[in-house]
This record gives structure tokens, C-alpha cells and sequence, in this order.
């Protein structure tokens, strides 16, 4: 019998719900495994849990500094999409895509993936023709889209003003139907659970702060609840790769970060149903089930290790809001925050083994992070399994910026705070 | 984030665009060396803490700044032009106008 289920919740309510049994133990971190994974974010628990389900390697530990989650898994605006333009991002997030379809039923955990939805307004017939060419791309590789006309965009978001008189009139737009978004915190617990069940040890609070090395090979980590010898050592730490790296006595890599900050708004009846970006700024949204407007803007745009960003970014995704939706001047933001991301050079993410003998290395999701979660994890646990990439990520390694194989979907160079 | 200027005074960080890591070397331009334009053009020291970096004035008198910024707390210990240094002085060198 599945642990959660109707009848599992049956039978524990009429016991007075004296049987469930925590998610995942907390157990003493061993002497040794044969895979250390660093980072108990969406990442690293993914990575653990297809490295015990697909590959049946379950001496495995996932080392967290903090508590489970408490990184980007938790800190996003919990959008999940695949509408990129070229074919190594348009294959790898559609693959992520269709592991969100059944991710619920997979994990047996309701992460509340809803396909609601993104819809990317454009505002100019420029814009609505880039549009056609990348909604044409992904099609091609089959990936749904549609073009939506004014009227049809009126009919989904009721709220828009999609007049000429607007501030920034809208052309028309681009639609992914299987869009949509997932419940971010249920993504953390469920690979958490999912991983504990089969054997993985979750350990938390316990910061890496040093490697074990032989020669050039990684062979273990010092952290703060002791040494711990890995066979594998897998690093898979987003927006602290700078800061983990340098402990491995690598200073410079491909990769900036920044901060990012995003918000929320009180409780509103429905307003919107689906993932809505704005053209003419940078500019995200989506109501979250509980009612709260969940909306972000561009990165702060400077080097940033602060889980907190500055007023200047919290003025212009404001405005952004506002120049689309006049009437929610007087709705009161509740909460805001910041997460660290990983800027990579081309605006593309990097899993590969290496760049250590002993070493694998997850990172530059730049604000992406999220949505590639079950991809990630699943082709990060193939490349320690098999030692080799999978197709799906053989176009992410750390050395196509020096090698001319840049995945720039972009089109905007080695200026991380431009993707 | 108040950013001093040595010409204007503290200022709002929002006149000032940040051109990133202050460490970069860019080579000579006749420079063949692959992996020191490799270097200069992808790779970044991504510190937690003191970070050395360029900054320029651009919503004010335009002139470029080094500053060392803390990357955790957002304090900024130094702030100076950026004239005179590696990418200036090599024009100088090559015997450009000063």
C-alpha cells in the first residue's frame, strides 16, 4: 500500500493519526558512503532519489548546512515551463516537463502541479513575430504552443487592459497550455521522502567545509559534524557554487551570483489563472491557491552572496505591476525575499562530472532553477551513475564557454546579469 | 546601497551600472593566448565577502569606479577611480593617447 493515500489516511484518522511516521529520519552522517551529494535543495534531493530509484545506489547522503529546503526549493515563484528556443534547453526542460506530469504519482506526494498555464505577452509586432519564431521552435520539437490574438487573451485574463490605450498595449501573446506551477516546499519533502525511504541519509545542519583529497581526487568532505569519506562527491549547491568551489581550491569559474527577490500580495478572490510575463520589463506572475499575487522581476544586478536584495529592484517590479494591472495599486504586499542564483555565462545550467577526479559538479541555473528540478536530478544522477553524461545534458559542460558551445538562448554574451 | 563617488558624493545606487569583476586581466589585443582570453572573457572570482569590482557612474558624471564591495553584507570599503588601471595602462603603454 502507498504510505499516503485515501485509505492510509482513512485508517490513521480512525487510529487518532498516531502512525504516520516522519518524512525523512534524522540520521548521524556515517563514515563513508558511496555518493556525498552537497546541497539538500530541490537538486540534490532529486539527484538522490533517481540515483536509488534508477540506479540502485542507495549509500547515499545528502548534506544540507541548513535545514531541508531553507535554499532556492523554497525561495522561487514556483513556475514550471519549457518554452526555450534552442533544441539542448527545448529538449532538456521538456523532459523535465513531462516528469512534472506524473511527478505526484511518481513520488506518491502531492506537489500540487497545476498546468495552468504561461502565457509571454508581447508588445510590439517585433515581439509577437520573436514569438511566432520561438513558439515555431518548440513545436518543432514537440513542445506545445500557441499564439493567442487580443481577444483570446482578454477572454483568459479578464483583468487585462489589452486596449490601445494601455500603457504598454499588448499585440498579442505566447502560450504553453502545459505550463503552469508546482507547490515548491512539497517538491523538497517529497524527493525527501521518496530518497529516505529508499535508504538515502538526509543530513542536516551539517556545512561542508572542506574536501578530503588524495592528490588530485575529491574523496570525502569535512564538515561540520565530521569527516565523511564519499567514492562521489556531488556538488549540486546553486547560488553557493562560488563558495564550495573555493574550498575545493577552484577560485574562478563561469559562473556570478546574484540575488533575486521576489513577492507576495494579501489574499485576492481568483484574478488570474496562469503564469502571465510582461514584455516590456522583466516581469512574472501567478496566484498561488491560497489566493497571494506570487511575482518577481529582474535579479538585482550586482555580485550578491545577501538572501535579501535592495529597494531600486522592489520600485521597478512594482511599476512593472503596475503598468499592467493599474487597478492593483492598493493591494498590500505581504511578504518579500531574496535567493542566491547561480548566474552562468550563457544563461544555461552546467551538469557534468568534474572538474576534480572524484568531483561532479550541478550549477548556473541562473533563475531557472525550479521548473528543471526532476530533470536535473535525474540526469545528475546518470552522470555519477554511469560516469558519463546522458544525452539530455552532454550539451551542459563546464568547458563549452572555451570551447565555442555556448547555449546562449538569450543571445546576450558573458554578462550574467543580462540573462 | 549608497555608493560614494569620489566627483558626486554618496549617491543612489540606482545611477550607477555595475560592469563586474574588478580581477579580470584583458589581454594584450594582438594577444594569441586562447586560454588568457578564455579567462578573461568567462571566468569570474566569485568570493563570499570582499569583492573587488568596477562600477560606472552612468546616471551621473559617467566616470568609472573600483570598488571593494562585501558580497554577504553589501558594504562597500573602498571606493576609487579606475583610471590608471590594467586596461587604461595598457593603452598607455601602447603608446595611445593619455
Amino acid at each position: 500500500m502507498a504510505e499516503y493515500s485515501a485509505l492510509s489516511l482513512l485508517t490513521n484518522a480512525l487510529k487518532g493519526n498516531q502512525d504516520w511516521k516522519p518524512a525523512w529520519r534524522k540520521p548521524e552522517p556515517k563514515a563513508s558512503y558511496d555518493v556525498i551529494i552537497i546541497g539538500g535543495g530541490g537538486h540534490g534531493l532529486s539527484t538522490a532519489y533517481y540515483l536509488a530509484k534508477e540506479h540502485g545506489i542507495t549509500n547515499v547522503a545528502v548534506l544540507e548546512k541548513g535545514w531541508l529546503g531553507s535554499g532556492n526549493v523554497g525561495r522561487n515563484t514556483t513556475a514550471v515551463r519549457s518554452n526555450y528556443l534552442l533544441p539542448s534547453n527545448t529538449r532538456f526542460y521538456e523532459h523535465s516537463m513531462k516528469m512534472w506530469e506524473n511527478l505526484s504519482h511518481d513520488l506518491n506526494y502531492n506537489v500540487m502541479f497545476s498546468q495552468r498555464g504561461c502565457l509571454n505577452l508581447a508588445h510590439t509586432p517585433a515581439q509577437f513575430d520573436d514569438y511566432a519564431r520561438r513558439g515555431n521552435a518548440m513545436r518543432h520539437l514537440g513542445v506545445d504552443a500557441e499564439l493567442m490574438s487580443t481577444a483570446e487573451i482578454k477572454r483568459l485574463v479578464p483583468a487585462l487592459d489589452v486596449s490601445a490605450s494601455a500603457r504598454f498595449p499588448i499585440v498579442g501573446g505566447l502560450m504553453q497550455p502545459r505550463a503552469g506551477t508546482a507547490r515548491h516546499d512539497a517538491v523538497a519533502w517529497g524527493y525527501a521522502r521518496g530518497a529516505d525511504r529508499r535508504g538515502v541519509d538526509i543530513v542536516e545542519n551539517c556545512e561542508v567545509t572542506g574536501f578530503l583529497r588524495d592528490g588530485d581526487r575529491i574523496t570525502g568532505v569535512q564538515t561540520t559534524r565530521g569527516e565523511i569519506r564519499g567514492k562521489k562527491v556531488a556538488v549540486a549547491v546553486a547560488g553557493s557554487t562560488g563558495r564550495v568551489m573555493q574550498l575545493a581550491g577552484i577560485d574562478r569559474m563561469p559562473i556570478e551570483s546574484h540575488v533575486l527577490q521576489a513577492f507576495v500580495t494579501e489574499s485576492l478572490k481568483p484574478f488570474i489563472d496562469t503564469v502571465l510575463t510582461f514584455g516590456m520589463g522583466h516581469f512574472y506572475m501567478s496566484q498561488s491557491d491560497k489566493g497571494g499575487l506570487v511575482y518577481g522581476g529582474d535579479i538585482d544586478g550586482y555580485n550578491s552572496y545577501a538572501q535579501r536584495g535592495n529597494l531600486p529592484i522592489v520600485d521597478e517590479v512594482m511599476s512593472e505591476m503596475l503598468a499592467l494591472f493599474p487597478g492593483l495599486a492598493r493591494v498590500r504586499m505581504l511578504r518579500s525575499w531574496g535567493g542566491v542564483c547561480d548566474m552562468s555565462m550563457d544563461g544555461s545550467p552546467i551538469i557534468t562530472a568534474g572538474p576534480l577526479p572524484g568531483m561532479y559538479l550541478n550549477c548556473g541555473w541562473c533563475y531557472g532553477g525550479f521548473k528543471a528540478t526532476p530533470a536535473s536530478g535525474w540526469c545528475f544522477a546518470y552522470t555519477i551513475a554511469k560516469d558519463e553524461p546522458h544525452e539530455l545534458n552532454a550539451p551542459f559542460t563546464l568547458d563549452r564557454f572555451y570551447r565555442g558551445l555556448v547555449i546562449d538562448d538569450k543571445g546576450q554574451g558573458a554578462t550574467p546579469r543580462l540573462h | 546601497m549608497l555608493i560614494t563617488c569620489p566627483y558626486c558624493g554618496p549617491r543612489d545606487v540606482i545611477e550607477f551600472t555595475y560592469q563586474g569583476d574588478g580581477n579580470r586581466e584583458r589581454p594584450q589585443p594582438n594577444s594569441q593566448d586562447l586560454d588568457a582570453w578564455n579567462a578573461y572573457v568567462y571566468d569570474r572570482l566569485n568570493p563570499a565577502g570582499d569583492h573587488n569590482e568596477i562600477w560606472q557612474h552612468s546616471g551621473g558624471c559617467r566616470t568609472h569606479l573600483r570598488m571593494v564591495r562585501n558580497t554577504v553584507t553589501h558594504e562597500i570599503s573602498s571606493t576609487g577611480f579606475a583610471r590608471g588601471d590594467h586596461n587604461a595602462v595598457a593603452r598607455h603603454k601602447e603608446g595611445g593617447k593619455s
